[in-house]
C-alpha cells in the first residue's frame, strides 16, 4: 500500500516535471508526439494484457477508446452551457468544471468502456483465436456505425471544440498509473492465472481456475484503460469523429504489440513509442529526400522485415529488465 | 465407511462409440486405487468424465456425497479432486515455481485491487502462494529448479511438477494419468516411492492409471482393469494377475 502510494506520488510529480519541462524547453511538436506516445503506450499495454497475457486475440481496442473519448467528451462539452446574460460558458456540474474535472470526466469514459468489455466479454468468452478477432472487429464497427449515425454526436461529423485538457501532464500521469497497475496485475496471483489461460486453457481450468470470469475481467481491464485512452486523445486532437476510432486504430494497437513481442509488457511500451514516432521521423527524411509517400513505403517494410526475421517481436515474451540487458552486454553472464 | 468417490453406471458415447460403458467404482479414504487396461480401454475417459471436462452420456459420480456429474472442471477441482494430463500440460512459459503457484490460485480471498493496489492481503496471498508451492516442490524435490521457466524441465521433471501443481490445489483426491510414461527404471522406483507419500504424508486419497504393471502392481492396494470400456476385473494385486480374463484382454485370447 506504501509503495503504490509512493509510485504515484514519484508518478505525477515526475509528470508534472516533465509537463513543466517539455512546456519550457521543448518545441510543440515534439511535445505533441510524446503526448500521442503516452497515449499509445496506455493502450498497448492494456490491450497486452487481453492479447498477450491472457491470450484473447482481440480487434475491438478502437471500440472501447471510441466509447471511452464520446463519452468524456459528453461530460467535458455537452454539459457546458451558454450562459446568454454573461454569454460565458458554464459547466452545468461543478464535478466538470476545470481542467480538474477533466478526470471525473475522463474516468466516467473509462468506466463506461469497462461496462463495454463487459458486455462484450460475457458472450465471446466461447469463441477462440479468429473467431473472437472477428467478433471483436465487429464489436468495434458496430460502435462506429452507431456513432456515425447518432446526429447528437455529431454523426459523421464528430464533435469539434473538446477542452484543450489533455496536457502532457495527464496523459504521463495515466500512462505511468497504467504501467505499473499492468506490472502489479502481472506480478500477482491474477496474472499467473491469465498467463495459465494463454498457455493451456484446459489444465488452467483443471486447476480451478475460473477461466470465463478471468477472461472477462482481462477485457474489462483492458477496457477502461482504453477508454482512458480515447477520452485523452480525443482532448489533444479536440475534435473526435468515428472516423478517427476506426478498424485501422485497432489494428495499429496491435501492430504495436506484436513489433513489441505478444505478452511483454516493455515491448509493448517500446512497440508503443517506435510505432509513434517512426512514422514522424520518417516524415522528416521523406522532405530532405524528396520523395513523398516513401514513408509509408519504409514503415511497411520495416513491420515486414521484423516479421520475416524476428517474428516473435523485438523481446519476444522476455521483459526489459536490468537483469538482461547485464547479460545482453559485452562480458555480461551468460 | 462411506466412499470418497463412488460412480455407478458411469458411460460416455461419442457417436455411435461407447468409450466407458457402466463405469462402477467405490474409492474408499486413504486408497491407493489403480485403473488398468490395454490402450484404448477408457482409462483417460474415466479421468475426464470425473474432473468436469468431458459430460457422462449417463450414469452418476459421487464425491463425498456430492454430485459431481454437470460440474464444471473448476468446480471439482473447488470440490477437492485435482489430476495430472497424460499429455504433460505446463505453462510452459511460467517458472516451476510459479506453475506450483497457479494450483493455489482457487484458495485466493483476495480481490483483483488487492493486487492493483498491492494491499497487504496481496503480500499475505503471495507469500502464501509461494511458501505452499515451494514446500510441494521440496516434497517432489524440484525445489533446486524452482527459478526455472517449466519449459526447460527435463521430461521427467515436468511430470512431478504436474503432480506438484495438482497437489497445490489442496486436494483430497489426486488422479494421476500415467505418471510414469517416459520414465527410467531409476526415476519409476522414486516415482513409487512418491506416490506412496502422498497418499501416507500428505493424506491424499490416489487413483492411478499407468501402464507399466511392475510400478501399479507394486504400490496399488485396489485394481481395476478396463477392457473396451467395460470392467473385466477388480481386486488385489494378486487376483488380478492370476485373473485369466485380464490376462487374454492383455495378451490376446485363442
Amino acid at each position: 500500500m506504501h509503495r503504490t502510494l509512493l509510485l504515484l506520488v514519484a508518478g505525477v510529480s515526475l509528470a508534472f516535471g516533465v509537463d513543466w519541462f517539455l512546456g519550457e524547453f521543448i518545441e510543440e511538436y515534439v511535445v505533441r508526439i510524446i503526448n500521442l506516445c503516452g497515449i499509445a503506450i496506455i493502450l498497448a499495454v492494456s490491450l497486452n494484457v487481453i492479447n498477450g497475457l491472457c491470450g484473447q486475440f482481440s480487434l475491438g481496442h478502437a471500440g472501447f477508446m471510441a466509447i471511452g473519448a464520446y463519452v468524456s467528451a459528453y461530460f467535458t462539452t455537452t454539459l457546458r452551457v451558454l450562459n446568454t446574460e454573461t454569454g460565458e460558458t458554464v459547466v452545468r456540474s461543478p464535478l466538470f468544471d476545470g481542467a480538474w474535472g477533466f478526470v471525473p470526466a475522463l474516468l466516467i469514459g473509462g468506466m463506461a468502456a469497462a461496462a463495454a468489455g463487459l458486455v462484450v466479454g460475457v458472450p465471446t468468452l466461447r469463441l477462440k483465436g479468429d473467431y473472437l478477432a472477428i467478433a471483436t472487429l465487429g464489436f468495434g464497427e458496430i460502435v462506429i456505425i452507431m456513432l456515425t449515425n447518432f446526429e447528437s454526436v455529431g454523426a459523421a461529423r464528430g464533435l469539434p471544440g473538446l477542452p484543450n485538457y489533455a496536457s502532457s501532464f495527464w496523459i504521463l500521469t495515466f500512462a505511468w498509473i497504467c504501467v505499473v497497475s499492468s506490472v502489479f496485475l502481472q506480478r500477482s496471483t491474477f496474472g499467473r492465472a491469465l498467463i495459465a489461460i494463454r498457455e493451456n486453457e484446459l489444465a488452467a481450468e483443471v486447476m480451478g481456475i475460473r477461466v470465463a470470469r478471468l477472461k472477462v475481467m482481462a477485457f474489462i481491464y483492458g477496457a477502461f484503460f482504453a477508454g482512458l485512452a480515447g477520452g485523452l486523445l480525443g482532448h489533444l486532437l479536440r475534435t473526435i469523429s468515428p472516423s478517427t476510432f476506426g478498424f485501422m486504430k485497432s489494428i495499429e494497437v496491435v501492430v504495436m504489440l506484436v513489433l513489441g513481442g505478444l505478452g511483454s509488457l516493455t515491448g509493448a511500451i517500446v512497440g508503443a513509442i517506435v510505432l509513434t514516432v517512426l512514422p514522424e521521423a520518417l516524415r522528416d527524411v521523406e522532405q530532405q529526400a524528396k520523395l513523398p509517400g516513401i514513408r509509408m513505403v519504409v514503415y511497411a517494410l520495416v513491420l515486414i522485415l521484423l516479421m520475416i526475421f524476428r517474428p516473435q517481436g523485438i523481446f519476444g515474451q522476455r521483459e526489459l529488465s536490468l537483469k538482461l540487458l547485464r547479460r545482453l552486454l559485452p562480458g555480461g553472464r551468460k | 465407511m462411506t466412499a470418497l468417490l463412488q460412480t455407478s453406471g458411469l458411460t460416455i458415447q461419442f457417436g455411435g462409440l461407447t468409450a466407458v460403458d457402466a463405469f462402477d467404482c467405490a474409492i474408499q479414504p486413504g486408497d491407493l486405487y489403480g485403473i488398468i487396461g490395454p490402450n484404448g480401454a477408457g482409462k483417460t475417459t474415466v479421468f475426464n468424465m470425473l474432473t468436469g471436462v468431458y459430460l457422462p452420456t449417463a450414469g452418476v459420480a459421487h464425491f463425498d456425497g456430492t454430485l459431481i456429474n454437470g460440474c464444471s472442471p473448476a468446480q471439482v477441482s473447488a470440490l477437492g479432486i485435482s489430476r495430472t494430463f497424460q499429455n504433460i500440460r505446463l505453462f510452459d512459459e511460467l517458472s516451476v515455481l510459479e506453475n506450483a503457484m497457479t494450483g493455489a490460485h482457487q484458495h485466493a480471498k483476495i480481490n483483483l485491487f488487492d493486487s492493483l493496489l498491492r494491499t497487504p492481503r496481496h503480500y499475505r496471498e503471495e507469500k502464501r502462494q509461494r511458501d505452499r508451492a515451494y514446500e510441494l516442490l521440496q516434497f517432489m524435490g524440484l525445489e533446486e529448479r524452482a527459478g526455472l521457466p517449466a519449459k526447460q524441465l527435463p521430461y521427467g521433471h515436468r511430470r512431478k511438477l504436474e503432480i506438484a501443481r495438482a497437489l497445490a490445489t489442496e486436494p483430497r483426491l489426486i488422479c494421476l494419468d500415467e505418471p510414469a510414461a517416459g520414465m527410467n527404471t531409476g526415476e519409476k522406483a522414486e516415482l513409487s516411492a512418491l506416490i506412496r507419500r502422498i497418499r501416507d504424508e500428505l493424506k491424499v486419497t490416489v487413483l492411478l492409471i499407468e501402464h507399466d504393471m511392475k510400478l501399479v502392481m507394486g504400490i496399488c492396494e485396489k485394481i481395476q482393469v478396463l477392457d473396451y470400456g467395460k470392467t473385466i476385473a477388480l481386486g488385489t494385486p494378486k487376483e488380478i494377475q492370476s485373473n485369466p480374463k485380464v490376462i487374454e484382454a492383455y495378451l490376446g485370447g485363442e
